[in-house]
């Protein structure tokens, strides 16, 4: 696995809380990501799924360092970038960028589109040939904006030409991976479409790997080579795109899909969803065992009480399930199973059931 | 069939037979750059037990019109016009006290940020109590019980130690089924929900939905549900109306509006959207452009700048010069577009395979 873009191993992020009143005690952490591993190949999309909460962010954003991982480690082509001093994290980020969810939050509202797309090259001491000014007028012909309004304010574009700026700041320096956390969910249907794909024409044309962040299964269906779906800060299954969507494994993976509306309501009336109960449990004081136990379905409904018991005492490892030629299929659930009857595909899906390996 | 078009529509002054029925309304918010015009004439209808869904970008008027309906404009500066009938009054001719009564008992409406519109100072439980007592002459304690039913009826756990709890207290799931019982607690006949599940995630969403189908089954209102996700449309909505620019574009059943879309705008954006229930794409088809700016609205029809097709449809550049009415396609299905011949919708309905124009 040594010619992987990014390597992440066991990656945590506890914030420390501090307990309300005048004595402050230091309180249990919030283990925001709690273990999480995954690769990621130059030129890839890693989906990354799961509820508001659930660390998926957290996990884009201590991958790239912009926030200290607490423990772990991060290698990115090849180096260990979990010590990297300020100096060599300024020299990362010509490698490594980010695109934020929300594009008026994200961008200095004094400064003129030029500058903003220009700082990458003023930080990092680029000097592009033919200029900055010609360079930042190319990429913002690339991104779909007019170069003649270079020296125009945030405030003067759409919400999907603002996103576009930020995209084309991520892309200024030709990185090798950007994390998106959550590009299109501001945007409107109609103008979601061309920002997805301007991603993957700069993907296609840059060899860019992207870690995509969402909550929309849909889009990141689309855009996604591989899918890891998170819950209260552990990745409970990671497997190809097609695998994923059409066989889940995860209790959880596949309540979410179940969950998620199509448009056709012919389709709607007859579908069985998979209602999760109660809410998300705190990150302060996780469940113990499997963390999703509480609200699992399988759990609820299908295990005897000895299966039970495991759930709740032992903590299921993320591990490969099939015997796949296709690729691994990793769920980190003691009784994983495949379903391939919760998504909201209709195609053939026999192929993708492999046999499983037995315990 | 509950949907009116102003082309077959003859003025009537007296009230209707439906139990909702916005007759021509209009918008307007005056403002330094000029008048906006959020809605320009909507007409629409609905039954009790029925939902209607009305479907819609940014912008496009589908809030403020369902605002007018409830009377959340009075006392702006906004300028309303035309007719909205419920249950045989006329509310926006009809006197603040009328209103009043009719606000939060006969109609009640479910905002898209909880925490915005519940007030973090009260406990949730003296929040839904109070328009409980307003509208009905009860103690304090009988409301309290009936706060605390509510609650537990839309499936908020504990609901007698909840009832005492600040909206903080609560996770966005949560408050959402406090404002539905809000909503509910004079068991309105009308129930107006704008984006209810939009701040939600996908398993919340499904919860939520399910309580209100199953709140309709029960209580039989006419909910109308203001939202973009088609999906959530496809799942709760009998009728749909798609509304652009301030104008409805399309209206009919959910299957007319899914299955046999008319619109180019109401196609273009079932065709954008990656989509669960089909093959993955190996791109997608996006509209191209973005939607209209309300004060100065393109002139014949407000899509053509977007559309695919103002070559196939107008002759002589009829989509640049004229405003196209609300046509009938079938009896009950209508499509603001000149196209309506039934074969030639067909072919152009389908998915491109080759992805248009992309710029914004």
């Amino acid at each position: 696995m040594s010619e992987q873009l990014l390597e992440v191993e066991n990656l945590t992020k506890h914030f420390p809380q501090r307990t309300s009143g005048i004595i402050r005690r230091a309180g249990s952490p919030v283990k925001a990501v709690d273990g999480v591993s995954f690769t990621l190949g130059a030129g890839e999309t890693l989906g990354l799924v799961g509820e508001s909460g659930c660390g998926k962010s957290t996990a884009g954003r201590t991958t790239l360092r912009l926030i200290e991982p607490t423990g772990g480690t991060i290698h990115f082509g090849g180096e260990d970038i979990t010590t990297f001093g300020a100096t060599r994290l300024r020299e990362l980020r010509r490698e490594a960028q980010m695109v934020f969810q929300d594009p008026v939050g994200s961008l200095n509202p004094r400064h003129p589109v030029g500058t903003i797309i220009g700082a990458p090259f003023e930080i990092q001491g680029v000097k592009p040939a033919g200029g900055v000014r010609a360079e930042v007028q190319r990429l913002m012909e690339r991104v779909g904006l007019n170069p003649e309004h270079y020296n125009r304010y945030p405030h003067e574009f759409s919400g999907g030409q603002r996103q576009r700026i930020g995209i084309a700041r991520a892309v200024a320096l030709q990185p090798k991976l950007i994390v998106c956390d959550e590009p299109v969910s501001a945007l409107d249907v109609s103008i979601q479409a061309q920002v997805v794909n301007l991603l993957e024409d700069l993907q296609n044309e840059y060899g860019i790997a992207y870690i995509f962040i969402a909550h929309d299964l849909s889009v990141v269906r689309h855009i996604s080579d591989r899918v890891a779906v998170m819950y209260l800060g552990k990745v409970m299954e990671i497997a190809d795109r097609d695998t994923l969507y059409a066989a889940p494994m995860h209790p959880y993976t596949q309540a979410l899909m179940s969950a998620v509306p199509v448009p056709d309501p012919a389709r709607e009336n007859k579908r069985q969803r998979i209602l999760l109960t109660g809410d998300l449990p705190s990150p302060i004081n996780p469940p113990s065992g499997c963390v999703f136990h509480t609200r699992c379905p399988k759990f609820r409904e299908v295990l005897s009480e000895s299966e039970k018991q495991r759930c709740v005492g032992e903590v299921p490892l993320l591990v490969n399930k099939v015997d796949n030629i296709a690729g691994e299929h990793l769920a980190a659930c003691h009784y994983a199973e495949a379903r391939i009857d919760v998504g909201a595909s209709t195609t053939g899906t026999d192929a993708l059931l492999a046999n499983p390996i037995e315990e | 069939m509950t949907i009116v078009s102003p082309d077959i529509e003859v003025r009537e002054t007296t009230a209707p037979n439906r139990f909702l029925e916005v007759r021509d309304l209009s918008v307007y918010f005056p403002t330094e750059d000029g008048l906006v015009k959020s809605v320009d004439g909507v007409n629409f209808g609905l039954e009790q037990g029925r939902t209607l869904a009305i479907v819609g970008e940014s912008g496009s008027g589908k809030s403020v019109t369902m605002q007018a309906v409830m009377g959340l404009h009075r006392g702006t500066r906004a300028r309303l016009g035309g007719e909205v009938w419920l249950d045989g009054t006329e509310l926006l001719d009809a006197g603040n006290d009328t209103v009043r009564k009719l606000r939060g008992s006969t109609m009640a409406m479910i905002f898209q940020d909880p925490l915005s519109a519940l007030h973090p100072y009260y406990t949730i439980g003296n929040q839904i109590a109070e328009g409980y007592r307003v509208h009905n002459k009860v103690s304090k304690k009988a409301a309290r019980q009936r706060t605390i039913e509510m609650l537990d009826r839309v499936g908020i756990p504990n609901a007698a130690r909840r009832v005492d709890q600040y909206p903080h207290e609560f996770s966005g799931g949560m408050r959402q089924r406090a404002m539905i019982a809000m909503a509910l607690m004079n068991d309105p006949k009308l129930l107006i929900a704008d984006e209810p599940t939009t701040a939600l995630d996908v398993t919340v969403q499904a919860q939520i939905l399910e309580l209100m189908k199953d709140l309709q089954r029960e209580f039989g209102s006419a909910i109308v549900m203001i939202t973009h996700d088609l999906g959530v449309v496809a799942d709760i909505a009998d009728d749909v109306l798609v509304m652009y620019g301030g104008k409805a574009v399309e209206t009919g059943s959910a299957s007319d509006v899914f299955f046999e879309a008319a619109h180019p705008y109401t196609f273009g954006l079932l065709n954008s959207m990656p989509r669960l229930d089909r093959e993955r794409a190996e791109r997608l088809d996006p509209i191209p452009g973005t939607p209209p700016s309300l004060i100065n609205l393109p002139s014949g029809c407000a899509f053509h700048p977007r559309c695919a097709f103002v070559e196939t449809v107008g002759h002589a550049g009829r989509c640049i010069k004229e405003r196209p009415e609300l046509y009938a396609v079938t009896n009950a299905h209508r499509s603001r577009c000149f196209l309506v011949d039934q074969d030639q919708l067909g072919a152009l309905r389908a998915p491109t395979a080759a992805a248009g124009g992309d710029e914004a």
